[in-house]
């Protein structure tokens, strides 16, 4: 037999939360809602394995389709070229921010959260740490194959992990980004569509796989300013050395610029809609 | 001390723009703390979007609702610390195991670990699901779902619980279950709500029952005074054919309170006195030669109550004619 211990008086119930039960309940939400997204994968094997096979796949692709093909680059080129294939994988592994927040919204669970008194943002932040700590994965994944190919560090341990760092900041600024166009459209498919013409441009109009300097003047304007070339100039100041740190501040400020105006739109979505 | 209604429900209005369909309207009802109050309606008359107000998932346009005296769209927070809720469609996350489902919502309820895990455990237990507790929601049945559904909406054993046709989709035996835990959860001091088509539901399980149609209430008491109001008792006449009934029907019609009402080969009346009806019944369709194949006496169900107020059945009750009109009972 149950115990009555577990129930909850009025005025327990109506007691207002101090800031820090907010802060600290946010925190515990967020956990379990990442926990629940990464204990569902688990149990996908084979989506585990197809996630896993991508970013590989890009990272063997670029480094032997254009690995030979494309010059005008100092020293090795699979150098010059692994940062960006990174932030290319991560940029396009936030797809699954938008699908898997728009799949969320059909769910009958999503009802029933919000009958429960969990932190609201938590749905979405969740959803985000989820999305990072799998992009941790990835992105070790990448490295290490990228070591297989000929990849070297032209710096030091620490600053290449700093460029780890940044790349997974990145990251997740894109997650809330994505996740807020999921919770726009609100159905999978259409999410999914809807990241496309984002990311091809932003990925290929960059600084990403060719020197910015060979392309058409009107084109660098934009190449040369926008957020992914940022990034991926700060990833190789970190990684292939080079002046560092007007680069790499100039893409932190864009990941945490872009995290702290998408974050809360992300939220604010998720709630209004909830 | 006279105690607050564990539920008040005053004047509420939603309104779909979409659809633009006044779910509800200017929807008023109470329920006592301890008691189950069932929720009667035909499809769409609000009984769901009633329940997602109360519960927080969606705001009134215009009413107020408090729930153990915490309004619902003053202290939504609150609210949802003392509810329950089992929705109409299942809401689980299908790529979990029922046991992981379940400790999500214990630590969503703020719940330690420790705690949510027994009383995950507990709840598989008491709702036979031990042995699929590891298996994903995807491959439960229809029916396992539902009951970790019901389950997921007692984690905290929250005083106040709110059950959106609960037993919809359950086989005789859980749905008995369902009504004996239901039972034993009301005599530990919890209030339910319960939303149902099944009339035999309301019947045995309800304390108080309101009848619900486009919005409104449109009748409330318990199971017996409402069925108390339909007259006494049901007369149910089989004869040889439908031809025939019809044509006692019309012969019936005078001892009846309301017109007859024909099925096939039986009809149904609506009397004050059983017995006597009985006997003059079986006396004027002797004379008009028509054979009786059957004659019973019953109490007036609550389905009974339902056809008279809403002028059609409950869905899953057994499709009837129409009343038969005064044009009808005219006929010879
Ligand atoms: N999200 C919505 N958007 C538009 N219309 C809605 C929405 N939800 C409900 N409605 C409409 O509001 C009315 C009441 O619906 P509701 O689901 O509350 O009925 P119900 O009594 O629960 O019916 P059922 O017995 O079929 O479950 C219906 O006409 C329905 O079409
Ligand atoms: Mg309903």
């Amino acid at each position: 037999m149950t115990t009555t211990s577990l129930r909850v008086d009025v005025a327990t119930a109506m007691a207002p939360m101090t800031r820090r039960e907010r802060v600290r309940w946010l925190f515990a939400d967020t956990f379990t809602i990442a926990w629940r997204f990464l204990a569902a994968m688990v149990r996908m094997p084979d989506s585990i394995a197809f996630s896993a096979i991508q970013p590989m796949l890009l990272v063997l692709l670029f480094r032997y389709v254009f690995g030979g093909a494309i010059a005008g680059v100092h020293g090795s080129y699979v150098n010059y070229l692994m940062p960006g294939i990174f932030v290319q994988t991560v940029a396009f592994g936030a797809i699954i921010s938008a699908v898997g927040m728009a799949e969320d919204l059909q769910k009958g669970v999503i009802e029933r959260f919000r009958a429960l008194p969990m932190a609201r943002a938590a749905v979405v932040t969740g959803r985000t740490m989820s999305d990072l700590t799998r992009n941790v994965f990835s992105v070790i994944l990448m490295t290490a194959l990228g070591f297989a190919v000929g990849f070297r560090v032209e710096t030091n341990a620490f600053a290449f992990l700093a460029g780890f760092g940044l790349l997974l900041l990145f990251s997740w600024s894109l997650s809330w980004g994505f996740a807020l166009i999921g919770l726009l459209v609100r159905n999978p498919e259409t999410a999914q569509l809807a990241t496309i013409p984002i990311l091809l441009p932003f990925t290929f109009a960059s600084s990403a796989f060719v020197p910015v300097g060979t392309m058409p003047g009107w084109l660098q304007a934009f190449a040369n300013n926008q957020p992914v070339s940022q990034i991926v100039n700060g990833c190789r100041a970190l990684m292939n050395g080079g002046p560092t740190e007007t680069h790499v501040l100039i893409a932190l400020a864009w990941s945490l610029g872009l995290v702290a105006v998408l974050a809360p739109l992300a939220v604010r979505r998720y709630t209004r809609i909830a | 001390m006279p105690e607050r209604p564990a539920i008040e429900v005053r004047d509420l209005v939603k309104v779909f723009t979409k659809g633009r369909v006044r779910a509800l309207d200017e929807l008023s009802f109470e329920a006592a703390a301890g008691t189950i109050l069932g929720v009667l309606g035909p499809n769409g008359a609000g009984k769901t979007t009633a329940v997602r107000i109360l519960s927080t998932v969606i705001r009134p346009d215009a009413g107020r609702a408090a729930i153990l005296g915490i309004d619902v769209g003053q202290d939504p927070a609150a609210v949802r610390r003392i509810i329950g809720l089992a929705g109409q469609n299942a809401a689980v996350d299908e790529n979990l195991s029922g046991r992981q489902n379940l400790l999500m919502i214990g630590r969503l309820s703020h719940m330690g670990r420790g705690p949510a895990r027994r009383r995950a455990d507990e709840l598989l237990e008491q709702f036979e699901l031990t042995h699929a507790a590891n298996r994903p929601l995807k491959t439960y049945s229809g029916g396992m779902r539902r009951r970790l559904d019901l389950a997921a909406a007692l984690v905290a054993e929250p005083p106040v619980l709110f059950f959106d046709e609960p037993t919809t989709g359950l086989d005789p035996h859980t749905r008995q279950e369902m009504w004996t835990w239901t039972e034993r959860l009301v005599r530990g001091g919890t209030t339910v709500l319960l939303t149902t088509q099944y009339l035999e539901e309301a019947d045995r399980l309800a304390d108080k029952v309101i009848v619900v149609d486009h919005g409104r209430v449109i009748a409330e008491g318990t199971p017996a005074s409402l069925k108390a109001d339909l007259g006494a008792t049901v007369l149910l006449v089989t004869l040889e054919d439908h031809e025939r009934a019809t044509k006692a029907a019309a012969l019936l019609a005078p001892i009846a309170n309301r017109p007859p009402v024909v099925a096939d080969s039986s009809l149904e009346i609506n009397v004050d006195d059983g017995p006597k009806a009985g006997s003059e019944a079986m006396r004027a369709l002797d004379g008009a030669g028509l054979a009786v194949l059957g004659l019973v006496l019953r109490e007036p169900s609550l389905d009974d109550v339902f056809l008279r107020l809403t002028g059609h059945r409950a869905e899953g009750a057994i499709a009837e004619e129409p009343p038969i009109t005064a044009a009808a009972r005219a006929a010879p």
